[in-house]
């Protein structure tokens, strides 16, 4: 009876459709604060990691400024120790984190055939759980002890050794807001974990067993479990030196029987694994990307997923490799030289692999393609360099020198940023309905190519005539000062290739032409729906029977299913 | 193309796991990463104080207390198999009793933390051992505190008549939670009142 008496009620009366009206703006604010779509999630994931690549480059620049000639002083001592550690810390957790997470989280459920992630609310808790620490971090500016000049940003290095991080040597607040924007994002990583983790193993759409998943969800199922053992660490490491911090605990405090060596091991067994979170990523882009581009499926799809699964178990091993100079004694290093070797032989057989799908491809050397190549090339020599400072003799010879610091640039932005890159542009047509210009796209390319290797390549050599990281200034003369110049006219050339890249996507989202559905003649799922795709995905949950349910489609006298379980 | 493209052959049914368990499985993975950094601090610092009081002159084992735990995760199995068999008086019942155990427990610990703290004189930053004690089984207290409030939750929507036998599923999932608690007081135990003295 009440139902019926409320429904009368509605008919009669001409529901007020233009009293609530608010203004537009406000309306698409609210509703982007306010989504639980994770393709949503995921773009706001990846705006809040450019906005931070921004921040964070731009301290980087300013490094490099102040390293351009000997006895320069275009910064303070304490301003360049602040400066490294934002850059560091903020690159890490507020820009390459984040941005894998979006790429993720836009594309797992389409790629996956569901139309949402399995928890969309916890989703939206671990954004903006993420986006707090962010905020976090740089409200020290603001709150850690004043303004500008007093004390502020936290200045004690991305890994934060003890004891710089006790009450004695870091007082005031800078190092409470590192560690707590730290400790809060980690919650929101390991949401996101959970998230992802129960997305691939539970909202699969029919058909897709686990080995007939996209290689990108296998490499991201694996980073969510690395996620999950690495974060935890480090969540626990940060609670431990808050209760030293705040309530007067000892575990780091030497003078009271602590130990500051066990905080490089607690930190490193986050950190190593963190590498690995960052770039199994980036081989899920290039494991997507390369095939396409090669007009040929995936090259020994069960040897990279095997390779996947055992550089996930062998990074939980190889952390103490940051710690050879420490002085582990004998068995230690040689325990962890070895599996650094081990590692290295998984990673190997993917490089093989990828170059064995593009041998005998028809190869398109599209904007994408260019930055695979690229990475695939660089990821070579970070990998080279790695396995040198992986011997315990040579990293004591280079350990904490611009050697080490080259190294793992190349890692990130060699490895890492070039996938991400290529993932940009691949995906770009997806996300906005729009095609890039390829033109920009190529001088982007070209630009931050020879950006990144006058930097990075060059780096190495300062670092092997023994110029030390995280020194705020130099000597003359110690044949260091070319070198030095090189590098920091590299940094100015890799920022303008980013200004192409914001000019390219900025004209290209209004002016560009429509991309339509699958602009790269690709084979999974996500481009079996419109560009940009509507909020619940997919009108009726696909099924699929091999692991390129679009060429099944498009070629139904030769779909692969008729192949894959010979196979 | 179709809106619908990819409708090749037949369906199978799907056979994955609920979420709501690989979710809760993925959380209990993270937090047995936090508490094994804890336990590897305490069992690396034992006997490294320089200054007392030492674990062997103030810590005495709680067995009533860790007993009754123990119980607790027997009580919540049995919860849960009524609430499988739809019986929800019996649910409520052991869940009851599940909830005044784990109450039991930490009153024992409020108890050997007031003891400690204004007897002995033993507090967070007394010493060594003071910081890696109260972390460790204030950590594991927290997380049954955690516990206690989703289980006294599920009590109230019981109460409320909220609870039928369909929600089996979430508490079966809050169960694996609670057990989890109860499997790391076994290593909490083992290490601070066993190795640890």
């Amino acid at each position: 009876m009440e139902g019926e008496d409320r429904s009368m009620a509605m008919n009669s009366m001409p529901w007020p459709t233009t009293a609530v009206e608010r203004p537009v703006f406000v309306d698409r604010l609210h509703d982007w604060i306010t989504t639980v779509d994770h393709k949503q999630i995921g773009l706001l994931y990846i705006a809040y990691a450019l906005m931070f690549l921004i921040i964070a480059g731009s301290e980087a620049i300013i490094i490099r400024l102040q390293l351009i000639r000997p006895h320069n002083s275009f910064v303070s001592p304490q301003v360049f120790n602040r400066l490294f550690t934002m850059h560091g810390t903020t690159m890490i957790f507020f820009v390459v984190m984040p941005m894998l997470f979006g790429f993720g989280n836009y594309l797992i459920p389409l790629m996956v055939g569901a139309r949402d992630m399995a928890f969309p609310r916890l989703n939206a808790f671990s954004f903006w759980v993420t986006a707090f620490g962010g905020l976090l971090l740089y409200f020290s500016l603001l709150g850690g002890n004043g303004l500008y000049g007093a004390g502020n940003a936290p200045d004690v290095g991305w890994f934060a050794y003890a004891p710089l991080t006790s009450q004695t040597f870091s007082s005031g607040h800078s190092t409470d807001f590192w560690t707590l924007s730290i400790l809060i994002s980690g919650f929101g990583s390991i949401g996101t974990a959970i998230n992802i983790l129960a997305t691939i193993l539970c909202m699969r759409c029919p058909g897709m067993s686990l080995a007939k998943m996209p290689l990108f969800a296998w490499l991201y199922l694996v980073t969510a479990g690395l996620v999950i053992l690495a974060i935890s660490p480090l969540t626990a490491a940060q609670i431990m030196l808050l209760v030293d911090r705040y309530l007067g605990g000892h575990f780091f405090d030497t003078q009271a029987g602590g130990s500051a060596v066990i905080w490089m091991h607690f930190f490193w067994i986050f950190g190593h694994p963190e590498v690995y979170i960052l770039v199994l990523p980036a081989f899920a882009f290039a494991s997507e990307i390369i095939p396409v581009f090669s007009r040929k499926p995936i090259f020994g799809y069960s040897v990279m997923v095997a390779a996947t699964v055992a550089i996930g178990f062998i990074s939980m091993s190889v952390w103490a490799h940051h710690m050879f100079t420490v002085g582990m004694g004998p068995g230690a290093n040689t325990f962890f030289v070895l599996s650094t070797m081990a590692i290295a032989v998984p990673t190997g057989i993917k490089i093989f692999n990828w170059l064995a799908t593009m041998w005998g491809g028809q190869i398109e050397f599209r904007t994408p393609m260019l930055f695979s190549i690229g990475f695939l090339f660089q990821f070579l020599i970070a990998g080279l360099t790695g396995i040198m400072l992986g011997c315990a003799p040579f990293n004591w010879q280079l350990g904490n020198s611009y050697f080490v610091v080259a190294h793992f640039h190349y890692v990130i932005v060699g490895g890492i940023l070039f996938t991400t890159f290529a993932a940009t542009y691949y995906w770009y047509p997806k996300i906005t309905g729009r095609m890039y210009n390829e033109t920009l796209g190529r001088l982007h390319f070209w630009l931050f190519v020879i950006g990144f290797h006058l930097t990075f390549d060059f780096m190495h050599i300062p670092g092997l005539l023994g110029m030390p990281r995280r020194i705020y200034t130099y000597e003359p003369g110690r044949g260091w000062d070319h070198w030095n110049v090189i590098v920091s006219v590299g940094a100015f050339v890799q920022a303008a290739a980013i200004v192409v890249l914001l000019i390219n996507f900025l004209w290209s989202y209004w002016r560009g032409r429509c991309s339509g559905w699958d602009p790269w003649d690709a084979w999974t799922l996500e481009w079996s729906v419109p560009s940009p795709p509507p909020s619940y995905n997919f009108s009726s949950i696909p099924a699929v029977r091999s692991r390129r349910p679009l060429w099944d489609l498009k070629h139904p006298d030769n779909p692969d299913w008729e192949y894959e379980g010979s196979r | 193309m179709s809106a619908t493209p990819i409708r090749l052959g037949e369906s199978p049914g799907s056979q994955f796991p609920t979420r709501g368990r690989v979710g809760m499985l993925s959380l209990i993975a993270a937090e047995s990463g936090v508490f094994t950094i804890f336990v590897v601090a305490y069992i690396f610092y034992i006997g490294k104080s320089p200054a007392g009081p030492t674990p062997q002159e103030v810590l005495k084992a709680p067995i009533f207390y860790s007993i009754c735990l123990l119980l607790s995760s027997a009580t919540m199995h049995a919860a849960g198999r009524a609430i499988r068999e739809g019986k929800i008086p019996v649910f409520s019942r052991w869940l009851s009793i599940t909830i005044a155990l784990g109450t039991i427990f930490l009153f024992g610990t409020a108890k050997e933390w007031f003891r400690l703290i204004y007897r002995e004189g033993l507090t967070i930053s007394t010493n060594l051992f003071g910081t890696t004690y109260f972390s460790l089984v204030g950590l594991h207290a927290f997380h049954v505190i955690v516990g206690l409030f989703c289980l006294t939750l599920v009590l109230l929507f019981v109460a409320f008549g909220q609870v039928e036998q369909k929600h089996e599923y979430q508490i079966e999932n809050l169960s694996l939670y609670w057990h989890f608690v109860d499997a790391v007081w076994v290593v909490v135990f083992t290490v601070v009142y066993v190795l640890g003295r």
